[in-house]
């Protein structure tokens, strides 16, 4: 029971965190605290505050939030420390489909029409999933697990060359697909913070409703099924969640580094607890990941940003090493 | 008498419609996405967020206007001392509307075009490649500007480069140039701007017209192509020489190869108002390391 306990403490710790560095995001940006003394009589101002810093830092919260259930699901579906959300294709697929999106930019009248229409957004959305649709092709379903890590790999690999090769082919191109890789939460409004919200409700209930499996799961395959637990169905479902979760937050954000692998570890480290609470505390650890690494990257050479996903992996991996030296402990934590 | 009045009426609302319409139209102008981007009247305080917009507002005269640019815009030198915003693919979207400009300028493949409009300002998207998108954007600036004579002013850039052309000797003209734009073996192919800078200056460019823009060779077509002049920037040109095979060719052994500055290739490179620049900095190049 006390494992329930210390969820819970772990869980309003993380939200309380998380509620304060929002109110630090909304006074942190190139103009200053100037934004939050004015916005009552500044529209301007005002504008700054509400439709430009409180959308970016919520956004960067439940971005996090998708990439840490992301990273938990995988971690546990695979039942691999090293599992990240970007494992099965989904992240080369989406940089092919910006590197597409872009290198088509401006060819023919028709594809640009299109283009604009659609958005570099959803050519990211479009690849991801189809990223993970070639990897459950090629694995032929999902009942394999090392098959599955396999194709994931192979999708990676392939996907990645032929990014190279467009990108190589249009090299003026070479910048923007710089900033999609570094990813990025400056762009976030209220209407991508609504997606990237409702898909994490969605994910987060789904997942948390099937942790019992991965429970079972984590005790090998063998002791899962004479459990009596519906491993095909749930692992198919599992997949989905994974895709989704990765594929919204990649859209919007680019490719942000180490959240989803380093949120489950870091989560793990505090509580020992069932997959469904870690799933539902590894979501709240990246979301204030994401959101603490936003908020510093606006701050520290202010007024120029740094890009999100370079302080990500600082933050998530200095923390992780401090850890790991602390804990003499052989396999404690990692 | 009913039916007269509707029709007064609607012949009323027609003439009311009209004015509104014609009122609203205000500016408009259509940029390089098709977006047709109508502005109530020309604007008076502008981002822009990509260095060859910048210059070429500036060389409409209208560079007290600009109230930001991007961190590469650096030239004509009043443009060093505005704000700057972030870069053209990561513009930091709190400053730039913190500045309330009527419009921001930047290239169509940047992610923050749709994020801007979305808050509400006006975004005119145009990415000049070529010197023909350079005098295209010029001429959609100076309809946006209301700048009358962009023709006059970019008529004077072509015959700039002209006469940096006519300036060049007659041999000249079979002379066989290779221009390398960054490391990793990325070449200014024929249809790139500094191809078609090369193409008025009337030297042969190693490369054929079927490769591209910007091709990345292979450094053996180089060596194969042998050229008689290399063009190159001085951050790329570290190690030019150790590469394999190129020591033995005619241009590095005769030491024709141009180094251009840091500047110069930001003129070089631009397609845009310096264009009659980059041709007088590509005639002395070939001037002074052409010669036979």
């Amino acid at each position: 029971m006390s494992g329930a306990r210390h969820s819970l403490w772990l869980a309003s710790a993380l939200l309380l965190a998380a509620a304060a560095v929002l109110l630090l995001g909304a006074g942190v940006g190139s103009t200053g605290f100037d934004s939050v003394l004015n916005a009552r009589t500044d529209p301007v101002a005002w504008q700054i505050l509400w439709d430009i810093r409180v959308p970016r830092t919520l956004g960067a919260w439940v971005a996090g939030g998708l990439l840490g259930l992301a990273g938990a699901v995988a971690q546990g579906l695979f039942r691999n420390p090293l599992a990240d959300p970007y494992l099965l294709g989904s992240a080369s697929g989406a940089a092919l489909g910006v590197a597409l999106a872009l290198a088509l930019f401006g060819t023919s009248p028709f594809a640009t029409q299109w283009l604009v229409r659609l958005g570099l957004t959803s050519a990211a959305f479009a690849g991801a999933v189809l990223g993970v649709v070639l990897t459950l092709a090629l694995a032929k379903g999902v009942q394999h697990t090392l098959r599955l890590l396999l194709a994931g790999v192979i999708v990676g690999v392939v996907l990645g060359a032929g990014r190279d090769l467009v990108t190589i082919a249009s090299p003026d191109t070479l910048q923007a697909m710089q900033g999609f890789m570094l990813g990025s939460t400056g762009f976030v409004g209220w209407a991508a913070c609504g997606v990237m919200a409702a898909m994490l409700l969605v994910t987060v209930l789904v997942a948390a409703s099937l942790g019992r499996v991965l429970d079972g799961l984590a005790l090998g395959e063998a002791t899962a099924l004479s459990l009596g637990l519906p491993l095909g169905a749930v692992r198919g479902v599992l997949v989905a969640v994974l895709a989704l979760a990765t594929g919204a937050a990649v859209a919007q954000t680019g490719l942000i580094a180490f959240v989803g692998l380093a949120s489950p570890h870091l989560v793990r480290s505090i509580v020992k607890t069932t997959h469904a609470r870690l799933l539902v505390l590894s979501a709240l650890m990246g979301g204030l990941l994401l959101m603490a690494a936003d908020v510093l990257a606006r701050w520290i050479i202010a007024p120029q940003e740094l890009p999100v996903g370079v302080l990500t992996a600082v933050l998530g991996g200095s923390y992780l090493l401090w850890l790991m030296h602390r804990r003499r402990r052989p396999g404690g934590g990692l | 008498m009913k039916t007269m009045s509707i029709r007064r009426w609607l012949g009323a609302a027609a003439v009311l419609c009209w004015a509104t319409a014609l009122h609203a139209a205000g500016l408009q102008v259509t940029d390089d996405r098709g977006v047709v981007v109508s502005l109530p009247q020309s604007p008076q305080r502008i981002v822009s967020l990509l260095p060859s917009l910048t210059e070429t507002v500036c060389e409409l005269g209208q560079c007290h206007r600009l109230v930001g640019v991007d961190r590469y815009s650096n030239h004509p030198a009043p443009v060093r001392d505005l704000p700057k915003t972030g870069g053209g693919i990561d513009p930091n979207v709190e400053a730039i509307v913190a500045l309330k400009p009527d419009v921001v300028l930047m290239a169509t493949s940047s992610r923050g075009v749709q994020r801007l409009e979305a808050l509400g300002l006006k975004v005119l998207a145009m990415e000049p490649k070529s010197s023909a998108d350079a005098k295209r954007v010029m001429g959609k600036l100076g309809q946006l500007l209301e700048v009358s004579d962009a023709d006059r002013i970019w008529r004077a850039i072509d015959a700039g480069v002209m006469a940096a052309a006519q300036s060049l000797p007659a041999d000249a003209r079979s002379l066989r140039v290779y221009y390398e734009v960054s490391t990793g073996g990325y070449a200014a192919g024929t249809q790139s701007f500094i191809g078609e800078l090369m193409a008025r200056l009337g030297v042969q460019n190693i490369l054929t017209p079927d490769l591209g823009p910007f091709p990345r060779i292979n450094p053996e077509y180089v060596v194969r192509a042998n050229p008689d002049l290399i063009m190159i920037g001085v951050r790329n040109v570290q190690g030019m020489a150790q590469r394999p095979g190129w020591r033995g060719m005619r241009a590095l052994r005769e030491q024709r190869v141009c180094v251009f500055t840091e500047a110069e290739s930001d003129v070089l490179v631009r397609p845009g108002p310096r264009m009659a620049e980059a041709a007088r900095i590509m005639a002395r190049c070939i001037g002074d390391k052409g010669r036979r």
